[in-house]
């Protein structure tokens, strides 16, 4: 070995009770629990979080942007998963 | 600076590529859509902007050292906590704009060898010694004051991680020019000495604050492309004159002088008129040849190599671990 | 205004004197160690061991502020007492050597100074058990993070192993000082303002050992105790920390900043 660095961590935090974690960005460690320490000592400074996760970059499993149009257009057309798609008089309430 | 082009002699880079693709691409961010790492993107671009946001990493990285420099020697505890958290800040700012960058396909480790073997540029700016505390003071009113100026447009820049990265970076940064400005309003309000300290620092960081926007707009290669491609959104002459529009009241109100005797208001272009950069200066700074560019090459390299016997404990531990784990 | 008797206002007095040295004592401790680790600012290893040691450097400099505030002027105690009058021990202004000697002096003081402000917390005196109670949750975190790089450090490679026992071995003959009780402690003490640091010795050194023995490290051999620090006896080390902390505001007397 002569010094290289570190694997590619990304980064979660929960910004505060009742939210998801959200990705905040990398960092770079050796193991698991000095990759939590990175990311608590480098993205949670400023009180941004009450919780981390951390995830080995290699981890990930990314969908291909160029099959974005058969993942994600089918979905365009099913308005009748929305509320507002549905026909109620006024009158009717609690619906 | 971060979005100058410094390698003066480089090639606009030109890849034949599918022009079907590449016209989607441009037309993808004419419409001020963002690009993310998986996106397809010249190739031309890719590298721009490793260059670009590796540039802007170095950029923090050697940034810590003439700060870093005061840190021991702050003159109150409040300022030494002040200057300790932006220094490090600085180095957050490195770290998320490396992991940009990463997302591009270069790794960290690459950019930091190019940095050291002197391929990739850093800042101009932080090849000046700080001899002073005044300097501490001039460089957060001045040099974040410039900086903050380019990386404000850069939050809408079109490569989705480098947007991001430069958002939290500039919430971050909000602090850094206040305090900067307020170490500057203690000594000009001061002793004499410290009054002279302040105005010897404006002497000494004008020129090189203004030297941080990059060459004239006529000399600056790539940046049409650039503009388009919104990885850079405004001219290095147009921020300039901003800065220096919005920087020479605020040395009025300190009671300091710009050390140019050519600012004078021009109301017909409803900015200041200042006198001509010395532009071989500049060049001989990107060359290398700051005047504390050889100790700041130096420090960062020692800290890297000091520090690869730590990187491989570490690795070498988690190796083990592992097979522990799996015996 | 009824009047005490001569000899309980010396007693009054004398509890005063000593929860300023007290104060001191901690305050000093806190201080020098964060100066020390904030001479590392841009030169760390790696760009996040820069941010985890500016992290303990701001949060040990925060606590020296505190304690040194409640025994006086903070600014004035950090920057115009010469070496005398400096109370910490001598364990926190050793230099930073390499990584490993920062880091073996970081777990030894961590883990003492978490193991005291805990009991601290509970002070009679709210003003220490207020600075204690806040510091208590920073020196968690910076013992856990200590003892994960001794942990790595020593079961590295064989490079690091013999760096980390070296700087162990550096730091370990001024262990004997962080518990050592003098006059001034056992009155307070005896007040239950200070806690005894021998009641957690036992602890610390139990704690010491799991450290090293995950880190497969053997404890240096003991070592002749070097003491002083709380008299203001210190190593050499502290006079040339004091000349470069203290350089403004001993060259220009009249400013301020």
């Amino acid at each position: 070995m002569s010094g290289h660095d570190w694997p590619l961590w990304e980064v979660f935090v929960r910004a505060k009770g009742g939210l998801n974690h959200r990705h905040v960005g990398s960092v770079h460690a050796p193991d698991a629990e000095l990759a939590l320490r990175h990311a608590r000592d480098t993205y949670t400074r400023r009180l941004e979080g009450v919780s981390l996760w951390v995830v080995p970059s290699s981890s990930i499993v990314a969908s291909d942007p160029a099959d974005a149009g058969p993942l994600f257009e089918p979905a365009e057309d099913k308005i009748y998963r929305h509320p507002t798609f549905y026909d109620i008089p006024d009158v009717v309430k609690h619906i | 600076m971060y979005t100058t082009e410094l390698n003066k002699n480089v090639k606009p880079i030109e890849v034949a590529e599918d022009p079907e693709l590449v016209a989607a691409f441009e037309a993808r961010v004419a419409a001020d859509e963002f690009i993310e790492p998986k996106d397809w993107m010249p190739d031309a671009y890719r590298k721009t902007l490793v260059r670009q946001i590796s540039q802007h990493a170095h950029s923090e990285i050697v940034g810590m050292l003439p700060e870093g420099n005061w840190i021991t020697r702050a003159p109150s505890l409040r300022r030494k906590a002040i200057l300790l958290a932006k220094v490090q800040d600085e180095a957050g700012h490195g770290l998320y704009l490396y992991c940009a960058a990463e997302t591009l396909g270069t790794s960290r480790e690459e950019m930091i060898e190019a940095l050291h073997s002197g391929k990739a540029k850093y800042s101009t700016i932080f090849n000046y010694p700080t001899l002073t505390w005044a300097d501490i003071g001039a460089i957060g009113w001045l040099v974040d004051g410039a900086a903050i100026m380019n990386q404000v447009p850069l939050q809408r820049t079109s490569y989705g991680p480098y947007a991001r990265a430069m958002v939290r970076v500039c919430k971050e940064e909000s602090f850094h020019q206040r305090q900067g400005y307020e170490i500057m309003i203690a000594l000009a309000n001061g002793t004499a000495e410290q009054k002279r300290m302040a105005q010897d620092a404006l002497n000494r960081w004008w020129w090189p604050s203004l030297m941080m926007f990059g060459p004239p707009d006529d000399n600056s290669p790539n940046t049409e492309r650039s503009m388009r491609w919104r990885i850079k959104r405004e001219t290095n002459d147009e921020l300039r004159q901003k800065f220096v529009d919005i920087t020479v009241p605020q040395a009025d109100f300190l009671g300091l002088s710009v050390p140019d005797p050519e600012v004078q208001w021009n109301e017909a272009k409803g900015g200041y008129d200042f006198g001509e950069i010395d532009w071989e200066e500049f060049y001989a700074v990107v060359r290398g040849e700051g005047p504390v560019a050889r100790e700041r090459m130096k420090a960062r390299i020692e800290a890297w190599e000091d520090g690869a016997w730590v990187r491989d404990a570490a690795a070498a531990h988690e190796f083990k671990r592992r097979q522990r784990a799996a015996a | 205004m009824p009047t005490l008797p001569a000899s309980e206002v010396d007693v009054e007095e004398k509890v005063e004197l000593a929860f300023v040295d007290y104060c001191q004592r901690l305050g000093d401790d806190a201080l020098i160690l964060g100066q020390r680790i904030s001479e590392w600012c841009g030169h760390a290893p790696v760009l996040e061991v820069d941010l985890s040691l500016a992290n303990l450097a701001l949060d040990l400099i925060g606590q020296g502020t505190n304690f040194l505030g409640l025994a006086g002027d903070a600014n004035k105690l950090a920057f115009h007492r010469d070496v005398l009058d400096w109370k910490n021990c001598l364990l926190v202004e050793q230099p930073n050597g390499d990584f490993a000697q920062t880091i073996a002096r970081q777990m030894l003081f961590s883990t003492w100074q978490h193991m005291l402000y805990q009991r601290l917390a509970n002070s009679s005196d709210a003003r220490i058990a207020g600075v204690a109670a806040k510091g208590v949750k920073e020196v968690a975190y910076h013992r856990e993070l200590a003892a994960d790089w001794v942990i790595r450090l020593g079961d590295g490679t064989e490079e690091s192993a013999r760096r980390m026992a070296q700087g162990l071995d550096w730091c370990w003959r001024f262990i004997p000082e962080l518990f050592e009780v003098d006059e001034v402690l056992a009155g307070l003490i005896e007040r239950g303002i200070a806690t005894d640091p021998r009641e957690f010795e036992a602890e610390y050194r139990a704690e010491i050992d799991r450290v090293l023995t995950e880190a497969k490290l053997d404890a240096p051999a003991e070592q002749r105790p070097i003491l002083g620090g709380r008299r203001g006896h210190h190593s050499e080390h502290l006079g040339h920390l004091l000349a470069v902390m203290q350089f403004l505001p001993r060259t220009y007397p009249d400013a301020t900043w």
